[in-house]
């Protein structure tokens, strides 16, 4: 709910279609591109009648600029509505940055924290950096931010990665949680829900001291903050 | 100087590269519980990667280099048989000799062939990842010549019996104690760990190799079709010494080496040792032309120019023609965090990291090496930092299909993601697997709202990490909890 909660605060009316599922990316990125058009189709379907379509996991984003098209390259008026709903498609920060422009400085924090970031790869699909995201959390009144270390190392989640992988997926987030720790940060900033479950996962097993949060968390309990006072 | 082809059966049964580690989940196991690997491989590729960034950075725009790279050679590929003609003409004109390898065996032929004739026995060798992909230097000592590595970092791999694990930093798996050893034994000296001496130690020995040999052999950077030049660059300066030193000069290219003309030359350099290495060019770049000529001091009387295929050909008239345009930088391994935590030598082959993982299936047929393309994150650094801008994730997703289309992957494998999709098709069968997913999660081993075992083919989430417990109320909840509340039918806001 924090991502509609700031939505809202910025002036956006928010729907949720109960009718959405799942954007099709762990079937393509594992060679089943025919199993993930029609999760594509429904997508496309379910999200006509929408102006901006704001997904807080930007690897959702990435899949549906990046491969929708794509998928329907030999049928020209479905590849013509895939192209029109990748164009209304952002990832939550690319949104509030580029689109609503927002100024978060008057918000502020209930208790002053730091604050780590974590460079999720998706960012490349989207040809954005973090800097936008590093940028909000600088803005913040109570945030204070320290530089993660590796920042822009994948974290090992990459979807059936992990379960297939373990070994390797798991030295992969054993040293993103080591970086983590260095910063002796209070909350890492993870925008997507995978790599948010890998690192957060990891985390507790390795009884790490940080908490694992997407920006949206921050940003309503700032909002929030604000609206009780 | 006439351009001689050798052998004429084509895809011998041997594999195109040789397979050093058939067995990837045995060794992927080992060297990603190997720290000591880690911190090697973060105190090099990663701070080269970073070297690159910086490097790249200082161009005025590296982005635009990087594509006109990647066109000049997707054009070189387009017209290859174009290109490699012009080449061979110049070549010839300089007064050298082309020879065409089918396999890898007819290139190691070609080699012994000219040590024959040219009554050659001492071989000094400069770095070369074709020769690694022939095993050269095996079939030298068997047919009773003397190779010897030159690169500091082959030589060791050499006189250990070793493989590279790095395409442009081959030795990055050893630490100087492992080397220490290593000299102790061959040179019979006592033992030092102090990389100054190590490096002196082989320098000495190897200048003097230098000035006996008969024969030297470099690897080809880059192949200019319109001057019949080939480019060398190194930064040990071996390279200059093998190609000038010894009376006959073999240098061996894989055939999609090939740049057009002279003036692209500058592109590449530009982007070469920045991405291999965050220079800003390589110490020693040598432009040779055939071999020398009368009024010249120094060179090889004899300039041969061996140009391998063992299978390009057959990716060139494929999907994924891409792969040809690598110049094999290493800037892809240097990005990638499965590389920086498994090293090169699990990738099984020559070929290690990104490229490698999809090149060694394409080389040596898809059923063989079945996990390297499903052994990635998909993160894209590799995309990221490649200065031909071969798309490395994508083709992995590709190649994954074709294993699917080829009947490699498994039957179970299959099963799953249909019944994965059914459930995301329909609106109740989704619900039905929410709820499914709900309940069946609230059984399972957990502690402090995270479970610590999940069972199935999902156990390798929780065998290194914790997975979280659905809330009590999800997203789907609160939302209709907040549409009762407000009134508001779905649909409207
Ligand atoms: S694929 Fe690209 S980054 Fe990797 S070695 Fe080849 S040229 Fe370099």
């Amino acid at each position: 709910m924090a991502v509609v909660k700031t939505l809202e605060h910025f002036g956006c009316s928010v729907d949720f279609p109960q009718a959405q599922t799942c954007c099709g990316q762990p079937q393509f990125n594992n060679g089943y591109p025919q199993e993930a058009r029609p999760l594509a189709e429904r997508m496309i379907r379910v999200f006509k009648n929408s102006a901006y379509i704001v997904t807080p996991s930007g690897s959702c984003a990435a899949m549906i600029r990046d491969h929708y098209p794509e998928l329907f390259k030999d049928d020209p008026a479905k590849h013509q509505e895939a192209l029109d709903f990748a164009a209304r498609c952002y990832e939550f920060v690319e949104f509030l940055t580029r689109v609503l422009k927002v100024d978060v400085s008057k918000l502020t924090l209930p208790d002053p924290q730091r604050f780590t970031y974590h460079y999720t790869c998706h960012l490349r699909g989207l040809g954005t950096t973090g800097e936008p995201c590093i940028s909000l959390l600088k803005q913040l009144k109570g945030a204070s931010f320290i530089p993660l270390e590796k920042a822009e190392q994948c974290c090992g989640f990459g979807g059936t990665f992990a379960v297939k992988y373990p070994d390797i997926s798991g030295a992969i987030v054993r040293d993103k949680v080591q970086c983590g720790q260095k910063t002796g940060a209070d909350v890492m900033i993870v925008n997507d829900g995978g790599c948010a479950m890998n690192i957060g996962g990891a985390c507790h097993r390795q009884h790490g001291d940080f908490a694992v949060k997407h920006i949206a968390e921050v940003l309503a309990s700032a909002i929030d903050a604000g609206e009780s006072r | 100087m006439t351009a001689k082809a050798a052998g004429s059966s084509p895809g011998s049964l041997r594999h195109s590269l040789p397979v050093f580690n058939p067995d990837f989940m045995r060794e992927a196991a080992l060297t990603s519980a190997d720290e000591a690997l880690h911190t090697a491989l973060d105190n090099s590729v990663t701070k080269k990667d970073y070297g690159r960034r910086a490097t790249l950075a200082e161009l005025p725009d590296s982005d635009a280099l990087r594509t006109l790279a990647g066109d000049i050679k997707r054009h070189t590929l387009d017209n290859l048989d174009y290109y490699l003609a012009q080449l061979e003409a110049n070549v010839q004109k300089h007064g050298g000799h082309v020879h065409y390898a089918l396999g890898r065996d007819d290139a190691n032929q070609l080699v012994i062939d000219i040590a024959r004739q040219t009554n050659s026995k001492l071989i000094v060798k400069s770095k070369s990842m074709v020769s690694e992909e022939s095993e050269l230097n095996h079939a030298l000592e068997k047919a009773g010549l003397e190779p010897l590595e030159t690169d500091l970092g082959e030589f060791i791999l050499q006189v250990d019996n070793d493989h590279p694990s790095h395409i442009v930093m081959p030795v990055i798996h050893r630490n100087a104690k492992d080397i220490g050893r290593v000299f102790e034994r061959y040179f019979k000296v006592p033992y030092t760990d102090d990389p100054q001496s190590l490096a002196e130690m082989a320098r000495v020995y190897l200048r003097q190799r230098f000035n006996q040999a008969d024969m030297g052999i470099s690897g080809v950077n880059f192949a200019i079709a319109d001057t019949g030049s080939i480019v060398l660059c190194t930064n040990e300066g071996n390279g200059r010494m093998c190609t000038s030193r010894p009376r006959v000069h073999v240098a061996i290219m894989g055939m999609e080496k090939i740049i057009p003309e002279m003036r692209d030359l500058p592109i590449f350099l530009k982007l070469l040792a920045r991405s291999a290495s965050g220079q800003a060019l390589t110490q020693y770049t040598n432009i040779i032309t055939g071999p020398r000529r009368a009024d010249e001091h120094d060179g090889p009387d004899e300039f041969h120019l061996i140009i391998m295929d063992n299978g390009r050909s057959r990716i060139l008239a494929g999907d994924y023609r891409d792969t040809l345009r690598c110049i094999r930088c290493g800037a892809c391994l240097n990005a990638c965090p499965i590389y920086r935590k498994v090293g090169g030598h699990t990738y099984g082959s020559v070929y290690p990291g990104p490229i490698g993982a999809l090149i060694t299936p394409l080389f040596n047929g898809l059923a063989e090496h079945k996990h390297l393309p499903h052994a990635s994150s998909l993160c894209g650094a590799c995309y990221e930092a490649c200065p031909v801008k071969i798309n490395i994730p994508e083709m992995l997703i590709h190649m994954k299909k074709d294993q699917i289309d080829q009947g490699i992957a498994g039957f179970g494998e299959k099963l799953i993601f249909r019944l994965w999709t059914t459930g995301l098709r329909y609106g109740w069968t989704y619900r039905l697997g929410q709820f499914a997913q709900r309940v069946g999660m609230r059984l399972l081993p957990h502690k402090d709202g995270w479970i610590t075992r999940l069972p199935g083919p999902a156990k390798g989430w929780t065998a290194i990490r914790d997975f979280p417990q659905p809330p009590k109320n999800n997203f789907r909840t609160l939302w209709n909890q907040r549409r009762v509340d407000r009134g508001t039918p779905e649909g409207k806001r």
